[in-house]
């Protein structure tokens, strides 16, 4: 029974996305019930799937008949099972605050379940083939969905990453092709066995499959400098598709890295072939500093949330590579964390520009008490991102830390104790603005006091709720995270 | 190593394109040849997968009974660079439709204009 379920968890929101668009026959509005009942469905399956690998451990399925590693294999262990049911609650609990937001078109609600088929693809797969497909079909959904906005620069910045985009993943696809020519096979169990039997970790093939994959897997995850789509696509489109996007279209990508590293090249790949992990850190490393140096240096609070995703995605990567069991646990919960809170931020900036038309940092100033709501979830969660116990961002950070003190890779924890503070330099000065400088009136702000003209100004009960239920949510994770914990060490036997 | 050079063209070829593609996307100022560069960037792997099946001396493979290995290209690379180039296909489409509606926008394709544009 339960092996359908990673199955049923693709299929389901596929054909639920053909729906919409056959229903614009009759109607316009039939997208947003469709999504709900695909998305109840999909998340309902994706809590099964996490309770069952919880208490079963390991599910595994073999598609049509064809045996692995011939034929495609989908394969649930501790850490897809979770990010399975991050995508599920997430998209689900976004609908409440799509339901009243621009744009609700048919084909847009077709474009999300495409999205979160395509998201679900790439976590439960266990064939680098197949993932490169699901990849692609994230990508060209996620691409759709930026282009939705209004405006011509949502289209130009859709357009520069799907370039982008593309080129990553075909950078991945190539990666594929060298580890094919290795070892003749692309399911990642075989793989695993079959990189050191016939190549060895340390041939030229493989150390070059590793870089492509690396590589390519870094544009789509937004590490830098390969991030230079990441601010426009995530700040020029619609409130809904940012916060979509952000919460988990890097972090599936992210997933889809440590997939790779952990469950295809494994740890020992990382111990003998010494450049590559450092590589790797040395990447995240500078990740997570210059991410954080741009997004202190930007006006504009989207694009210095979106800023602040490049540094905390390479404190994520950071803790995969550095790839012992705490580490690994620390990066998983932080990346799941970081998720929830990212697209939290998002929702809550979206709430304040609704009210009040504000943007900026400096159009921020003394918004604390006109919306309260917004702003205190705004707050909650910018906290939470910089580590504050009892918030999930300190646990997954605490972990990352205690990881590396025991691998002795002193340098990075220097960084990650750095990345606090760095965090705490772009979030705490508009908490200073929200709460305690002076409430100049602001020209745009005064002016859209009223709702906005085309009625994207309303702010309804969905998007609140989704705004306090990010900040209740990354409280009540951190207390979870020792439950969790066994779950992932047991079913990933590659991490001891 | 004369012999190694010049049995190994299709490699060449195939970094000959990833590099016009990849240079093509970069340096053009035009959206639509941005576009044609990230095809050709594309085009580069297929041939490489292709490369990779090829097998000396074998036919297509289309088993028969008493076919032995050896005898057929590698089928694997051709299925799954025929699923590459569909989503190569859908890529460039909706590519394309963004570059109308980035047309429709600004009446230009030159990305250095439509970035002045977006600034004023």
């Amino acid at each position: 029974m339960i092996e359908h379920a990673p199955v049923l968890l693709v299929v389901v929101p596929i054909v639920a996305a053909s729906l919409p668009i056959v229903a614009s026959i009759v109607t316009d509005r039939a997208g947003w019930p469709i999504a709900v009942l695909g998305l109840a469905v999909h998340t309902g399956l994706a809590g099964w799937l996490l309770v069952h690998v919880h208490t079963e451990g390991v599910v595994s399925t073999v598609l049509a008949g064809f045996e692995a590693p011939y034929g495609i294999e989908l394969y649930v262990d501790g850490l897809s099972a979770v990010v399975v049911a991050l995508v599920g609650v997430t998209s689900f609990g976004l609908l409440a605050y799509a339901r009243k937001a621009q744009p609700r078109s048919n084909a847009f609600y077709a474009q999300y379940l495409l999205l979160v088929a395509g998201l679900t693809g790439m976590t439960v797969t266990g064939d680098v083939f197949n993932l490169y497909v699901f990849l692609e079909i994230t990508g060209l959904a996620a691409y759709g969905l930026v282009a939705t906005g209004r405006k011509g620069s949502s289209a130009v910045a859709a357009l520069k990453y799907l370039l982008l985009g593309t080129i990553g993943a075909s950078l991945y696809l190539l990666g594929v092709g060298y580890l094919l020519a290795a070892t003749g096979t692309l399911n990642m169990e075989d793989l695993a066995e079959k990189i050191p039997e016939m190549a060895g970790y340390d041939s030229t093939l493989i150390v070059t499959a590793f870089g492509l994959i690396v590589g390519g897997l870094a544009v789509k995850v937004a590490l830098f400098p390969v991030h230079t789509w990441q601010p426009d696509a995530y700040s020029r489109s619609p409130d809904t598709v940012s916060a979509l996007i952000s919460a988990l279209v890097s972090t599936v990508s992210a997933y889809a890295l440590a997939r790779l590293l952990l469950s295809v090249f494994t740890v020992e790949f990382l111990t003998e072939v010494q450049l590559a992990q450092w590589g790797l850190l040395a990447v995240a490393s500078i990740s997570i500093v210059a991410g954080s140096a741009l997004a202190v240096s930007q006006s504009d609070v989207q694009r210095m949330l979106a800023y602040s995703s490049v540094s905390q995605f390479g404190l994520v990567v950071a803790g995969f590579a550095i790839a012992t069991p705490l580490a690994v646990v620390g990066a998983t919960v932080h990346l799941i964390g970081h998720a929830i809170m990212k697209g939290g931020l998002f929702a809550a900036t979206g709430i304040v520009r609704r009210k009040t038309g504000a943007t900026t940092v400096s159009e921020y100033a003394g918004l604390g008490s006109r919306v309260p709501l917004g702003a205190g979830g705004f707050a909650v969660l910018a906290v939470a991102m910089v580590g504050v116990p009892p918030a999930v961002g300190f646990v997954g950070k605490w972990y990352i830390v205690i990881g590396a003190v025991e691998a002795e890779i002193w340098p990075v924890v220097a960084v990650v104790l750095a990345s606090t503070l760095l965090t705490l330099a772009y979030f705490a000065r508009l908490i200073e603005r929200l709460y305690f400088a002076e409430g100049e009136p602001i020209e745009t702000a005064t002016e859209s006091e009223q709702p906005l003209a085309d009625g994207s100004g309303e702010v309804s009960f969905g998007m609140k709720a989704v705004v306090v239920a990010a900040a209740v949510l990354t409280v009540a994770l951190a207390a979870a995270v020792p439950i969790y914990e066994p779950t992932l060490t047991e079913t990933l036997p590659q991490l001891l | 190593m004369i012999d190694l050079l010049l049995t190994r063209y299709n490699y060449y070829a195939t970094m000959l394109l990833l590099g016009i593609g990849l240079y093509m996307l970069v340096e053009s100022e035009n959206l639509v040849k941005k576009v044609i560069g990230m095809n050709i960037f594309q085009t580069g792997i297929f041939l490489f997968f292709i490369s990779l099946a090829y097998v000396d001396g074998a036919s297509a493979p289309i088993v028969d009974k008493g076919s032995e290995v050896g005898q057929h290209v590698s089928p694997l690379p051709h299925v799954l660079i025929l699923t590459a180039i569909v989503v190569g296909v859908a890529l460039t489409a909706v590519a394309l439709a963004l570059v109308i509606r980035i047309y429709a926008e600004y009446g230009t394709l030159n990305e250095t204009t439509i970035k002045e544009l977006d600034h004023d």
